[in-house]
């Protein structure tokens, strides 16, 4: 396959940066779309040029370190895939790609496609997690019964790998659907519960210092989600936030 | 925490959006009731019949209540959209260069500001065509009259509408001969008495005629109105506009109160889609068969 690839570069944080094109031949169907930028970063790197630079680690699709926007999509125009399991017989030879990287205030591009994700740490440092000791005596985790419902709904949010593709596939950059696997993935069970309340409210307030947008509910978020995260979580999050906010102290 | 969370975070704003949009759709549901009298019930007995209406919706103390009620929700509603509209921009400094946001999201949805602002557009033009007039406007509106002969004389008499309660305004309804000799018209409405100079009781604004003239009737005591065919159709394009907001507004302000549930969402989607066709269609008709019927 040859393709035509337009690609953002951008040397460093404070750096303008731009789209730039370049071709690419011999690239194989059963490629993933990590390996296609493989080839042409090694062409890159022969020709004395810099290789571009974009995320990536268990290239398993399931710890959320790729990115890209590709074609208009974050992920690509796959669906419930990351941009690692994304395979190149889903382009056609001779088609012009656009990669570029996610686009988010709170998201700051930090060189070529690479961009600080570090805002979801601090939304989950502001308070998602449950503060008991669990180290020495764990008790069997079968001792509390849970709903089998409840159950099935906090592990499917819990799913979420943050990789980020809701905040750039959203109009408004907003973090909502990642917030809000991460609020039901703890409240929906027994331990998270007990701080519910203030999880969600510091939370909510913490992705709105971040510079994050507000839900529209246009579901873009649902559909480009590379675990197909619902949102069912976000409405969860709403009536969360509505009780903790009329009724925490 | 609790005080600024209800009221200023992200989440409370979108509460205050659905609120206040569905507590407008509501309204939207009443006043096209109201305005449905215009084509249903025709003739001598429809313009008294809305005539009426209106006195009574400009009148009774509850009603005035929910009136101010719908002007606060559209400031509120309006303001808070665009307040958001305008942070949603600044969270994506630098646009994607190439972006396809059909693939997984519907228009309406993406363009809820513009299509608010729209909205708000036609409001102003709207209320200023039909509520300053009927309200504020320094020329006197005409009241609701009828020209009758009387059989011994021959002669023609102006009969005006008047009540004469204005606790109960529709209850004691009746139409009272006021021979224009004998009576003076004071504070635009009220019927006095000139030789005792008493207050007879209270005419009705005629905003039927205004109105009828307004989508191309002609009507005695009113100017014709040249435009009214353009009239007509940026009503309708109005509506076709609310149509759009209402296609993705009404199930959205479900979701955004966190009423989300798989057993209803088909319910609310199927009822919400059903209100944003009907609604602004009952609205559109209207115009266009007063205009049709000049
Ligand atoms: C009778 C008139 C109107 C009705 C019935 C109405 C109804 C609604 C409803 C039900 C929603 C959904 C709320 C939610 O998603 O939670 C909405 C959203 C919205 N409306 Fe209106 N609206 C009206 C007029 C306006 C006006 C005048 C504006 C002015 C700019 C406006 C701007 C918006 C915006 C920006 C949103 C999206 C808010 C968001 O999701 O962040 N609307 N409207």
């Amino acid at each position: 396959m040859k393709l035509t690839l337009k690609i953002w570069r951008q040397k460093g944080p404070n750096d303008k940066g731009q789209m730039v094109t370049y071709p690419v031949d011999n690239i194989s169907g059963d490629m993933s779309f990590l390996e296609m930028l493989d080839v042409l970063n090694e062409q890159l790197i022969e020709t004395g040029d810099s290789p571009i630079a974009f995320d990536h680690d268990c290239r398993e699709g399931i710890c959320g370190s790729c990115s890209l926007y590709i074609n208009g999509e974050a992920h690509g125009p796959d669906r419930a895939v990351t941009t690692c399991q994304l395979h190149m017989r889903k382009f056609h030879d001779g088609e012009t790609i656009y990669i570029e990287p996610w686009r988010a205030k709170a998201f700051p591009v930090i060189k070529d496609l690479v961009v600080d994700r570090s805002a979801f740490d601090r939304i989950m440092a502001a308070g998602g997690f449950i503060s008991v000791n669990t180290s020495g005596n764990t008790i069997d985790a079968n001792t509390i019964p849970i709903p089998k419902q409840d159950a099935d709904a906090a592990f499917e949010a819990a799913t979420c790998i943050g990789c980020g593709a809701c905040v750039a596939t959203c109009k408004n950059s907003s973090a909502m659907l990642f917030v809000s696997a991460k609020v039901s993935q703890l409240s929906l069970l027994p331990q998270g519960k007990v701080e519910a309340k203030e999880r969600v409210l510091n939370m909510v307030n913490r992705m709105d210092e971040e510079g994050f947008g507000n839900c529209t509910n246009t579901g873009a978020c649902e559909v480009e989600c590379p675990k197909e995260i619902s949102l069912e979580n976000i409405a969860r999050m709403n009536r969360e936030y509505f009780k903790a906010a009329l009724s925490a102290e | 925490m609790s005080k600024s969370a209800i009221l200023s975070s992200s989440i409370a704003k979108k509460y205050w959006m659905a609120f206040t949009g569905l507590f407008l759709s509501l309204f939207l549901v009443g006043h096209l009731l109201g305005n449905l009298q215009l084509i249903f019930i025709t003739g001598e007995e429809g313009k008294r019949a809305f005539n009426e209406y209106a006195f009574f919706m400009t009148h009774n103390p509850l009603i005035k209540v929910m009136s101010y009620l719908t002007y606060l929700s559209v400031l509120f509603h309006a303001i808070d959209g665009i307040f958001l509209a305008i942070q949603n921009k600044k969270a994506r400094p630098i646009p994607y260069a190439y972006n396809n946001p059909g693939a997984n999201s519907k228009l309406p949805a993406r363009q809820m500001a513009v299509l608010g602002s729209v909205i708000l557009i036609f409001i102003v033009i709207h209320m200023s065509n039909f509520w300053w007039k009927m309200k504020f406007s320094s020329e006197p509106m005409p009241l609701h009259s009828v020209m009758v002969k009387d059989p011994q004389s021959n002669q023609s008499q102006t009969l005006y509408l008047t009540h004469t309660d204005n606790f109960f305004p529709t209850s004691a309804f009746e139409t009272t001969p006021m021979a224009e000799a004998q009576m003076e018209i004071k504070n635009e409405t009220d019927f006095y008495n000139k030789q005792v100079n008493i207050k007879m009781g209270e005419g009705y604004k005629d905003l039927h005629s205004l109105v009828m003239t307004f989508f191309g009737q002609t009507k005695p005591g009113f100017p014709t109105n040249k435009y009214a065919l353009f009239a007509v159709i940026g009503y309708v394009l109005a509506m076709a506009v609310m149509s759009m907001h209402l296609m993705h507004g009404f199930s959205s302000a479900f979701q955004s109160l966190g009423l989300n549930h798989k057993k209803y969402n088909k319910a609310i989607k199927t009822f919400g889609t059903a209100f944003a066709l009907l609604i602004p269609l009952g609205f559109a008709i209207i115009p266009i068969i007063i205009y049709l019927n000049k």
